[in-house]
């Protein structure tokens, strides 16, 4: 992740993905902060918002 | 990366002279051939990323404008045959240039954050059959038994069980004077053990102490947007498609109207002048530099052991215009020392000798400070400056054979034969019990008379004291565009006004109960102006409902504790009130800064796209631009950084 406006992107993207509340992108400590909705199992989530990720990004890796 | 550049940058020059020399003799589709290949040496990522954007569907992103741009321009080159390849290419290995110093300058400006903040330990000693045994911190359980040699970082929070030591704790606190620990002294994780070596019985868990609770806190701090910070990301999102329709419309429009008005269209000037647009069009600059300013601002505070939770405290900090107190443990110290003897008919020391070995029987807190003011010299004298310590400090001591005739009269005080002199300590009851003509004192505080053989003596004064810096801080706050400062506090009218009046506090509201100050900060968040900030200072421990209440919580003093770092959004390590200031200071200079960034990118960007639209700007300066914006944007960044000439 080098570059701001891609971490935007990839914020917008996550927080389009069904199961997501909210999801903050913290560009300078690489890191993606994702609160989920509830009853969402985050397991199931998180690869969906990976997937959505990869769409504006194809270069981005999550670490969970 | 560099590597790259360099070689499209040394093929681009040589094909250059190349035409030069040998323009006529070589056809021009072979010239043609020979400048893609610096141009896809530097280039090729992108385009791949422009291709796969496009076919993601996320067609604005930077990727396709440059491909698009260098793409037109190469394609305006070739129709129009006037074989200036060298602009295209250019452009692709300037943007190259500026995204490897954008990266370069983040990981710069990452690392030099994590080195202001190298508290994370990484491992434990043990002992273990006599020898020394390094482990991960991580595995260590409550109550092991750990050794910090010295130069070694305190690994988890603990009770010194053995040895004494200095501790440098200025990577928690900014402070660089260090602290002396002995045994049953609590220590905390982060500090770096200077001269002895200590054993610890550890007190927490790894994950829970205090070093990982600050990195922690530091490293999610910008999680939490400011306005300024969204509002870029929003500008962002609609900055890069408008001006694109822009590029469409100066492509299209001026020579279709050209076309009808009957002149020639100039298709190729226009188009080229849309590409034009197109470069301009990346909001990279902007994107990057404000949330590397709110890092770089908050890295530098916490440096100064001052905590921002979020960047958007960092904004509301800088907006600060009301701010309120507690007064025990934010202003004064929260303990009762002596604070002064008055109308002394002797030297004050040799009265504070004697009312100390009357006293040497009583545990009372009064009796306590008396002795603890004669044994370790007086701290403070009446104007708050600092006493020099006495010479025969070591010499002192209590010494139980001296006092005879030992009397403590309930609710009024003591008397004793001490080396032969009837001495008499207590309050104004005693004194009228004795007989003895007594001064009153105009101090707020505990008074204790003193009559010696049926004369009065003098009174000391027993009262709280104000931190040695308060009224510096509260002058500095002031400077730094504070408007109104109030204390609160639950202690009487009498006491709460003088130790307002003497800081130089402009409002006081005593004798409030804890339920009265939220009641009172609600009051002054309506009070206070439109759009300004109110911030609440306490200690964090009794103060968590107010903290919250205020629109911007400091705490202070939270140096291992708990509680305060989770009810505060400003957490101040060491109980300086002259961080308070330092902090607004800080704020205000990172914001100044964001505000820079953003009206000077935005500005160099809207100037550009005129210049542009009017044919003025070639791509090169389209490009030199959007590369030279972005780097200053950034190099301002990091500015915020630096804190240093911010101390009052």
């Amino acid at each position: 992740m080098d570059c701001a406006n891609c971490a935007n992107k990839m914020e917008g993207a996550a927080n389009k993905t069904p199961g997501v509340q909210k999801a903050v992108v913290n560009y300078m400590a690489q890191k993606m902060v994702v609160e989920f909705d509830e009853g969402a199992d985050p397991k199931a989530v998180m690869p969906e918002v990976l997937k959505n990720c990869k769409k504006v990004e194809d270069d981005c890796e999550i670490y969970l | 990366m560099l590597r790259r550049i360099l070689i499209a940058a040394a093929l681009m020059i040589v094909l250059h002279f190349a035409v030069e020399l040998l323009g006529e003799k070589v056809h021009e589709p072979i010239w043609f051939l020979l400048y893609l290949i610096p141009y896809y040496i530097v280039g090729n990522d992108i385009l791949l990323k422009a291709w796969k954007g496009i076919r993601n569907g996320q067609v604005f992103d930077e990727n396709f404008l440059m491909a698009v741009a260098t793409i037109g321009a190469i394609a305006i080159a070739l129709i129009s045959r006037s074989g200036d390849y060298t602009e295209a290419i250019a452009v692709m290995l300037f943007y190259q240039v500026g995204e490897l110093f954008q990266s370069y300058a983040v990981g710069k400006s990452r690392k030099n954050i994590g080195a202001l903040m190298d508290i994370r330990p990484d491992y434990a000693n043990i002992e273990r059959d006599g020898a020394l045994e390094r482990v991960d911190p991580d595995e260590v359980s409550v109550g092991t038994v750990i050794v910090v040699q010295p130069g070694e970082k305190v690994p988890i929070d603990g009770t010194v069980i053995e040895g004494v030591s200095a501790l440098d704790t200025s990577a928690l606190t900014g402070e660089s004077v260090p602290r002396t620990v002995h045994e049953n002294d609590d220590v905390v994780s982060g500090c770096i053990n200077l001269s002895g070596v200590l054993k610890l019985r550890t007190t927490k868990e790894f994950g829970e102490s205090t070093a990982a609770k600050i990195l922690d806190l530091v490293e999610n701090a910008t999680s939490r947007k400011a306005k300024s910070e969204n509002f870029i990301s929003r500008f962002a999102r609609y900055y890069t498609p408008i001006v694109c329709y822009c590029a469409l419309a100066l492509a299209v429009l001026p020579p279709v109207v050209r076309l009808i008005g009957g002149s020639a269209a100039n298709w190729g000037d226009w188009i080229y002048r849309a590409l034009t647009f197109l470069v301009i069009s990346c909001p990279c600059a902007l994107v990057i530099s404000i949330p590397l300013s709110f890092f770089a601002g908050i890295g530098g505070a916490s440096h100064e052991g001052i905590l921002v939770k979020g960047s958007n405290y960092l904004e509301a900090l800088s907006k600060t215009k009301t701010v309120a107190f507690d007064k025990t443990g934010t202003m004064t110290h929260g303990v009762f020392e002596v604070n002064g003897i008055h109308h002394s008919s002797m030297e004050n020391d040799k009265l504070l000798e004697l009312a100390a070995h009357a006293e040497i029987a009583s545990s009372h807190p009064i009796a306590r400070s008396i002795q603890k003011a004669y044994l370790e010299g007086l701290t403070w004298q009446d104007d708050g400056e600092i006493a020099p310590k006495p010479a025969d400090l070591a010499l002192r001591k209590l010494d139980r054979s001296r006092v005879t005739e030992l009397e403590e009269i309930g609710g009024h005080g003591i008397v004793a034969k001490i080396d032969g002199r009837t001495v008499a300590v207590g309050n104004a009851k005693l004194m009228e019990q004795l007989g003895v003509q007594y001064i009153d004192c105009h101090h707020v505080g505990t008074i204790v008379h003193m009559a010696i053989d049926g004369a009065y003596a003098g009174h000391i004064l027993i009262s709280d004291v104000v931190k040695p810096t308060a009224k510096e801080a509260i002058r500095a706050l002031h400077d730094a565009g504070v408007a109104r400062t109030v204390m609160l506090t639950g202690d009487a009218q009498k006491v709460g006004e003088a130790v307002a009046s003497q800081l130089g506090i402009d409002e006081a509201r005593c004798e409030l109960l804890p339920a009265d100050k939220v009641s009172a900060v609600e009051e002054l968040l309506r009070s206070k102006p439109e759009g300004s900030i109110l911030a609440f200072v306490g200690d964090g421990i009794n103060d968590a409902p107010v903290l919250a209440r205020a629109d911007v919580g400091i705490a202070m003093g939270a140096l291992g504790a708990d509680a305060a770092i989770e009810a505060a959004d400003v957490v101040l390590m060491d109980d300086d009130p002259k961080k308070i200031p330092l902090a607004i200071r800080i704020a205000k200079k990172c914001m100044r800064i964001v505000y820079e960034n953003i009206w000077f990118a935005i500005g160099v960007k809207v100037l550009c796209l005129i210049l542009g639209a009017f044919g003025i700007a070639s791509m090169w300066l389209a490009i030199f631009a959007d590369v030279g914006v972005m780097v200053i944007a950034v190099l301002n960044a990091i500015r915020a950084l630096f804190t240093k000439h911010l101390h009052a």
